[in-house]
């Protein structure tokens, strides 16, 4: 759904936490942004995207190169910003840690978007860790209004003490509107490009200063936190102190009106005398955080008091009111328990062209080493043909391990299963490995031309750019072949038999393959026509085989599939050519049931 | 404070309008001047999956997460989600659900069976209103109304001035679909008073 950031209204506009933030970069001047999509930080760049043409906005390959085209439009003197899911982080961890030495020179605004109780992720990893670690300020909104406002904040601390400063949000952040007031953009102009090598290259020389500024730095940030605006003391009884930040600070506000809060939203460095004064007014003190005890520890070991935390906390999962309640002993509101229903987990789509290849390896009793992306639902039944995920792009490196540790016959029943975003995110080089080891396995590149697990964003192999902008498309199969593979093949994953006796093919050989599966996302494909499925049902012996694709749009009743006219993707006749008796067929003059 | 919030909780599967739905009540709530918020999930769980969004508006409101039990309406676009999410009602709270069955996969394949989803909310003690959604859409000649036609059911009660229901549709719904979409309001209106 695209939304209208124009709604008019008393002045205000509801904004999601991600919105908050483009509107806070695009008000405050930010020239350049740079993004690779990633749940819950997606709309951030989308939002810059569709709504602020000033800034000069584009997808990266990944989020590495994201944060160091950013870092060098900082450089050149531009305001500028990215954003990346948690584990985002991970893989621009390297600049990211050596840019807080560098510095900052336009300001650097680093979103990392949390994601507790893994609504679209593989770990809980809190990313809090990262800003101390990198010794970089840390701000945490805790609710839209705060986003857009301390992404302005973030800019001029970044500017002030030349610095790029993470501003951390949870899904719930990200993922929740408010009530926004809007100002109008704020024209900065770009400093531009002054060289200064003892600044910007950290050889061991340079980086001992480097260092002595970033400790001397961090100093100044603590007490520049003592009076933070945001840092704020909530006077109420006096015999519990909580302290809270980001979304829990709003739940903390909103079950315990009366208690005596300390809200931190700049949670890295400390600000070290406010806590002193908080601490001193109360008796007893609490810490609210979801995730890892990062307040909790740093508070306890500074001010040798027993503030409990993770004792009435869990480590685990995303808080709620519920939690918070618990946590601070306050009594649980009465409620049913959940009733137990039947799972509606997420589907690969009606139509999806991974169907088409899953159920091909499923059929010669193959799987997949896989990865991030929709296609990781290939793991679910009935296709069960994924065995592993660790993260962006290591289906390949794992392939090219499983046979380091078992020789061929321990992979020529897999197969790479990886994404066309993912693949240019970080598989290249993991086929690069494996050619150059001497591996044997095949990649199967399942390109859908989007990257489309995070809503259909375009990358380096569409041909298109943030804003629809024709590109140079990056060509996989002479990506391929450049990186040494010698066969290189592509096959319509709906083409069963056809990929079927390529795999079987490629499997065999005794050196690396890749087999490019390329069909679009049905999300960003308008087929011709409304045609569905229909069944012959004096043919069907119900056999259930087309159960065997796990459509969404196949149930089965007395006996035989039915075919929900409404989600049968047109230019899909997996169903027909999987039946062995012939009992479905594609009807193409068929109308939808749906009157547009 | 709870009592001062008002708290919906809006339902369904993927694909049913339901992000639509909760924009358009919780802007109707900022228009007519209330501290509004409102939560949702994005990503994998779309696929198809069980989809939700949560809306909270009062004089000032914090969480943006509705409380198990503190929900005072409930909005489903599919009778097992309602049940699926009922726990979050409160004793006096009261649910709308769409009298429509999308089978889940475990259903669809013969493993499990499609729950009986109004014995169940009555034995719960939850009290519910079924709508024809779709029904009152094929009637009003556009399947993409369902939606709203609940949205319409849901603003009964829930006090806001239609100027802020009309407004809030206004920046939200194209240009071309919006008389339809006043209608389908209009009738859900009809159908819950």
């Amino acid at each position: 759904m695209k939304k209208p950031l124009n709604t008019r209204t008393d002045g205000r506009v509801l904004l999601s936490g991600n919105e908050a933030i483009a509107r806070g970069a695009w008000e405050n001047g930010v020239h350049f942004a740079a993004a690779y999509p990633g749940t819950p930080s997606t709309e951030i760049l989308e939002t810059i995207g569709e709504h602020y043409p000033e800034i000069e906005a584009q997808w990266a390959p990944n989020e590495k190169v994201a944060l160091e085209v950013i870092g060098g439009a900082s450089f050149g003197g531009a305001r500028v910003i990215t954003a990346m899911k948690h584990v985002g982080l991970n893989v621009a961890a390297d600049p990211f840690f050596s840019l807080s030495y560098i510095g900052a020179t336009g300001g650097i605004v680093v979103v990392s978007a949390d994601d507790p109780g893994m609504h679209s992720s593989q770990n809980e990893q809190d990313n809090r860790h990262f800003a101390r670690a990198a010794k970089v300020p840390m701000l945490e909104p805790s609710d839209s209004a705060e986003a857009r406002d301390l992404t302005a904040l973030a800019l001029d601390i970044s500017e002030k003490f030349e610095t790029p400063v993470l501003l951390r949000t949870t899904t719930r952040i990200s993922h929740s509107s408010g009530p926004v007031a809007l100002a109008p953009r704020k024209e900065v102009p770009v400093k531009g490009y002054v060289r200064d090598p003892r600044r910007r290259i950290p050889i061991p020389a340079f980086a001992k200063a480097m260092h002595t500024r970033v400790e001397e730095r961090t100093r100044a940030l603590s007490e520049y936190g003592d009076t933070f605006p945001f840092n704020r003391i909530y006077e109420g009884d006096r015999s519990l102190g909580i302290i809270a930040s980001g979304v829990s600070a709003a739940y903390v506000r909103e079950v315990y009106p009366g208690a005596t809060i300390l809200k931190l939203t700049m949670t890295w460095p400390l600000p070290w005398k406010l806590l002193e004064r908080f601490i001193s007014m109360v008796k007893e003190v609490r810490v609210v955080e979801e995730g890892d005890p990062f307040l909790e520890e740093q508070i306890r070991s500074h001010f040798l008091i027993p503030a409990e935390g993770k004792k009435h906390f869990p480590l685990e999962g995303e808080f709620n009111l519920r939690t918070v309640r618990k946590g601070l002993g306050l009594p649980a509101l009465p409620a049913a328990a959940p009733a137990e229903v039947p799972p509606r987990p997420p589907m690969l789509c009606a139509g999806c062209p991974h169907r088409g290849a899953f159920w091909v390896l499923s059929k010669i009793k193959a799987s997949s080493t896989g990865d991030i992306g929709c296609y990781t639902l290939g793991l679910m039944p009935p296709l069960n043909a994924m065995d592993t995920t660790i993260c962006m792009g290591a289906s390949i490196g794992v392939l090219g391990g499983l046979e380091k540790a078992g020789g061929h016959e321990a992979v020529n029943r897999l197969v790479a299963a990886i994404g066309d975003s993912t693949f240019v995110h970080s598989g290249i080089t993991g086929l690069v490995d494996m050619v150059y080891n001497g591996c044997t396995g095949t990649v199967m590149i399942m390109d859908n031309s989007i990257t489309a697990m995070t809503g259909g964003q375009q990358n380096p192999a569409t041909g298109k750019r943030l804003r629809g902008e024709p590109s140079a498309r990056l060509d996989l199969e002479a990506v391929c072949r450049a990186c040494g593979v010698k066969s290189v093949r592509v096959v319509d994953p709906h083409d069963l038999k056809g990929l079927e006796s390529i795999l079987r093919e490629e499997m065999a050989r005794p050196e690396v393959s890749v087999v490019i599966t390329r069909r679009p996302c049905v999300m960003i494909r308008k087929p011709a026509g409304k045609a569905t499925a229909v069944l012959d049902p004096a043919a069907c012996i119900g056999c259930r085989r087309c159960l065997s694709l796990g459509c969404p749009a196949i149930s089965f009743r007395d006996g035989k599939p039915v075919i929900n006219t409404l989600l049968c993707y047109p230019d899909c006749r997996l169903c027909a050519d999987v039946c062995p008796k012939g009992a479905l067929s594609k009807d193409y003059r068929r109308e939808a049931v749906d009157a547009e | 404070m709870q009592s001062e919030t008002t708290s919906i909780l809006i339902c369904g599967t993927g694909g049913q309008g339901i992000l639509l739905a909760s924009e358009i009540i919780s802007t109707a709530a900022m228009l007519s001047g209330m501290d509004v918020r409102k939560s949702e999930i994005h990503g994998m769980a779309q696929r198809g999956g069980s989809v939700v969004s949560q809306v909270r508006f009062g004089k000032t409101v914090h969480s943006p997460m509705i409380e198990d039990g503190a929900a005072d309406l409930l909005v489903s676009m599919e009778k097992l989600e309602a049940l699926r999410w009922s726990h979050f009602l409160s004793p006096a709270g009261r649910a709308l659900v769409c009298d429509l069955e999308i089978a889940p996969p475990s259903v669809s394949t013969g493993q499990a069976q499609y729950p009986d989803v109004l014995g169940e909310l009555s034995a719960r003690g939850v009290s519910f209103r079924l709508i024809d959604g779709f029904g009152e859409a094929r009637t009003l000649g556009n399947l993409r109304v369902v939606n709203t036609i609940m949205v319409g059911a849901a603003s009964v009660g829930l006090d806001l001035p239609d100027a802020s229901w009309r407004d809030a549709m206004r920046g939200l719904i194209p240009e071309k679909a919006l008389e339809v979409n006043f209608k389908a309001f209009d009738r859900g209106r009809e159908l819950a008073g």
